[in-house]
């Protein structure tokens, strides 16, 4: 298997490995096992092959996968991002307090839409900048800021839940096209950009190269920082969609509630989906397919009706396996 | 590593997810959601679904049931959006935030599900039953309760739950009664956000601050809790009263073993979720409610009961989570 650890002798070689690796083995597993957790659900729950069932699976999922995505990125990098559920939060609440100011419905929902887009990035470029120039832990970095946005959410709505009047802000998050809901098509697609980016760009190739060393990086003429910071960037821009899409969805956004524990099913999707949580190597669709099968679970266990004690119980098991399972295969 | 490992722990894993189900052929299903168990009140809703279902289903044999719990808002829109995939016949819920699931609970509703809402309002009404306790009644009991404890006069302290509309509607009810009393002097009114941690660093700060302190409403009786052992820690001797709200087992335990600074508590009982799953039991029946000639109402408010060494018997019930 490849070894993308710290012990590379040269630059070059390294990065020629790392060019080849993503796609097979790396995602074979996670696919085995949604495979698997596919055909086990679809026998215990008569409702499960349900195609609003199915759709409904895959809303669920997408507020949380759409993040997951630029989590990737910030991982295999070598970082870590803990704010982007409170940052979901304040960007859903900013983008709201904009949806309402302006009177003309479609400027309101267009204009909000691209002030979440640049809220995200801005936090994001906050977190980056912080872990780079700073010269600090992404951990510590973005446990910080997690406070800070969660705060600053709460603070600018006195804790109360922001709604909207505008008709066609909830069409977004709520609407349908050919059949799939929106969030999903949003999903999807970004997954499918990321990957180009990721796998067939210069940039990519310069992540994963950075997660998996950067000194080594460095004296490849690659600029860490830049990269470092870009990653992050990259994370909010996700976070601003995903706050589109579940605000829209919900037509509010509650400052207390919206993304609470994000970060957490983001890390368990990328970390199920075989991206090592050292950096330096990973796949989108892996992340994918690791917020389909926490998507799943959670999901058969409404439907079955397990008992509320246990749910997290089946949840931490899945996440304990995924992350054995890498284990093997790394040593 | 090779594909039969790859294989063999991914079925391991797999295993591991899924739980074979019963399928069930009673006549109507009933789905109850409610936010997870994260302070004492909510693991009471949570044990009081349980057994509520439990009871109901040995009494009637033509309803099953569903019970979830939800740990945010948004979790909690995925319960019911999962639920409605069951051929659901009623929803039963206690909404987190009454403005996430207000959309899903509107689907649900107009999709023809016979829907209750517990506990907190919708603001635009999607339900045939509203059920909950009496908030400005818990406040006005128990200020009413501790001015006559405290035969008129004494300072109070205060202690708030999170800033959410339920509590300012306790809080000011208590502020109404406590206007009549112009020898009772209200010294602070701090947060707690009902947490019992909390409560306890808050209520230490506010003794430290103030030396002559009569008597406490805590609003919440794991408050009460934390406020008593502050008290006992610092031997706050002029302490004579704590009066909580809610009803928990442990402050009725107290009550009932003659506690000399803990008399008395309001209900704000997490049972009510228990009442709702009954309610929808009968409404989705279409039945008519006890010997009422009508069948079930649209907006039911429980009393604010007082509890006291003189009625306590009635609302022990040991095996409860609160």
């Amino acid at each position: 298997m490849n070894d993308a650890s710290n012990s590379k002798p040269m630059g070059q070689l390294g990065l020629q490995r790392l060019r080849r690796l993503p796609l097979n083995a790396t995602i074979l597993a996670p696919l085995l096992a949604l495979i698997i957790l596919f055909v086990l659900s679809s026998l215990a729950s008569e409702y499960f092959f349900d195609a609003r069932n199915i759709s409904n699976v895959l809303r669920q999922v997408s507020y949380t996968g759409i993040i997951a995505i630029g989590m990737t990125f910030v991982i295999i990098a070598g970082g870590i991002d803990l704010s982007v559920g409170s940052m979901v939060a304040l960007v859903g609440v900013l983008l709201l307090y904009v949806v309402n100011a302006i009177a003309d419905p479609l400027q309101g929902v267009l204009l909000g839409m691209l002030a979440a887009l640049v809220a995200g990035s801005l936090f994001g470029l906050f977190n980056g900048l912080l872990v780079t120039r700073g010269r600090m832990a992404a951990f510590v970095v973005t446990l910080a800021s997690m406070s800070i946005f969660r705060s600053l959410a709460l603070y600018l709505t006195d804790a109360g839940e922001v709604t909207t009047p505008n008709p066609l802000f909830s069409e977004i998050g709520g609407g349908y096209v050919l059949g799939l809901p929106i969030p999903v098509w949003t999903f999807f697609g970004l997954a499918a950009i990321a990957h180009v980016l990721l796998f067939h760009t210069p940039f990519g190739r310069h992540v994963c190269a950075v997660g998996a060393n950067p000194q080594v990086a460095r004296y490849a003429g690659i600029r860490v920082e830049r990269v470092v910071l870009s990653t992050f960037v990259i994370a909010g821009i996700c976070v601003g969609l995903s706050a589109i899409m579940l605000s829209s969805r919900l037509n509010s956004v509650s400052p207390s509630d919206a993304g609470y524990f994000y970060e957490l099913d983001d890390i368990a999707a990328v970390v199920i989906g075989g991206t090592a949580l050292s950096g330096g190597r990973g796949s989108v669709w892996g992340t994918v397919i690791g917020a389909l099968i926490l998507g799943i679970i959670n999901n058969m266990l409404n439907l079955t009706g397990v008992s509320p004690y246990l749910q997290g119980l089946v949840k931490g098991a899945v996440i304990l396996l995924a992350v054995l399972l890498q284990y093997r295969r790394t040593g | 590593m090779t594909i039969k490992r790859v294989l063999k722990q991914t079925a391991l894993t797999a295993a591991l997810v899924a739980t074979p189900l019963a399928a069930s052929a009673e006549e109507y299903h009933i789905g109850v959601t409610v936010p997870s168990a994260d302070h004492g009140w909510t693991a009471g809703l949570l044990w009081w679904a349980q057994h509520a279902t439990e009871e109901l289903a040995e009494k009637h044999d033509d309803v099953s049931f569903t019970v979830l719990s939800a740990s945010s808002g948004t979790a909690q829109v995925s319960n019911v959006e999962d639920l409605m995939i069951r051929d659901l016949d009623a929803l039963v819920i206690l909404p987190h935030n009454p403005a996430t699931l207000q959309q899903v609970i509107t689907e649900a509703y107009e999709s023809g599900i016979y829907t209750v809402v517990v506990d907190r309002e919708l603001e635009e009404p999607s339900q045939d039953v509203f059920l909950a306790g009496d908030n400005p009644g818990l406040g006005e009991v128990a200020a009413r309760y501790m001015a006559e404890e405290l035969g008129g006069e004494g300072n109070i302290l205060v202690l708030e739950g999170p800033p959410i509309p339920i509590n300012s509607q306790r809080v000011e009810a208590f502020n109404a009664v406590m206007a009549d009393y112009p020898d009772i002097n209200i010294l602070d009114s701090q947060a707690t956000d009902w947490n019992p941690q909390k409560a306890l660093s808050v209520t230490e700060d506010l003794l430290g601050s103030n030396p002559q302190v009569d008597a406490i409403w805590a609003g919440d009786d794991d408050v009460l809790v934390s406020a008593l052992r502050a008290v006992e820690e610092n031997e706050r001797d002029d302490v004579k009263l704590i009066v909580g709200g809610g009803g928990s087992q442990q402050v009725i335990e107290m009550i009932r073993n003659d506690h000399p600074v803990v008399r008395g508590t309001v209900t704000y009982p997490p049972n009510m979720i228990a009442s709702a799953i009954a309610l929808a039991v009968h409404g989705v029946k279409g039945e008519r409610l006890g010997d009422m000639y009508h069948g079930v109402p649209s907006r039911v408010i429980l009393a604010a009961d007082l509890i006291t060494g003189g009625n306590v018997e009635e609302f022990y019930q040991p095996e409860a989570a609160y």
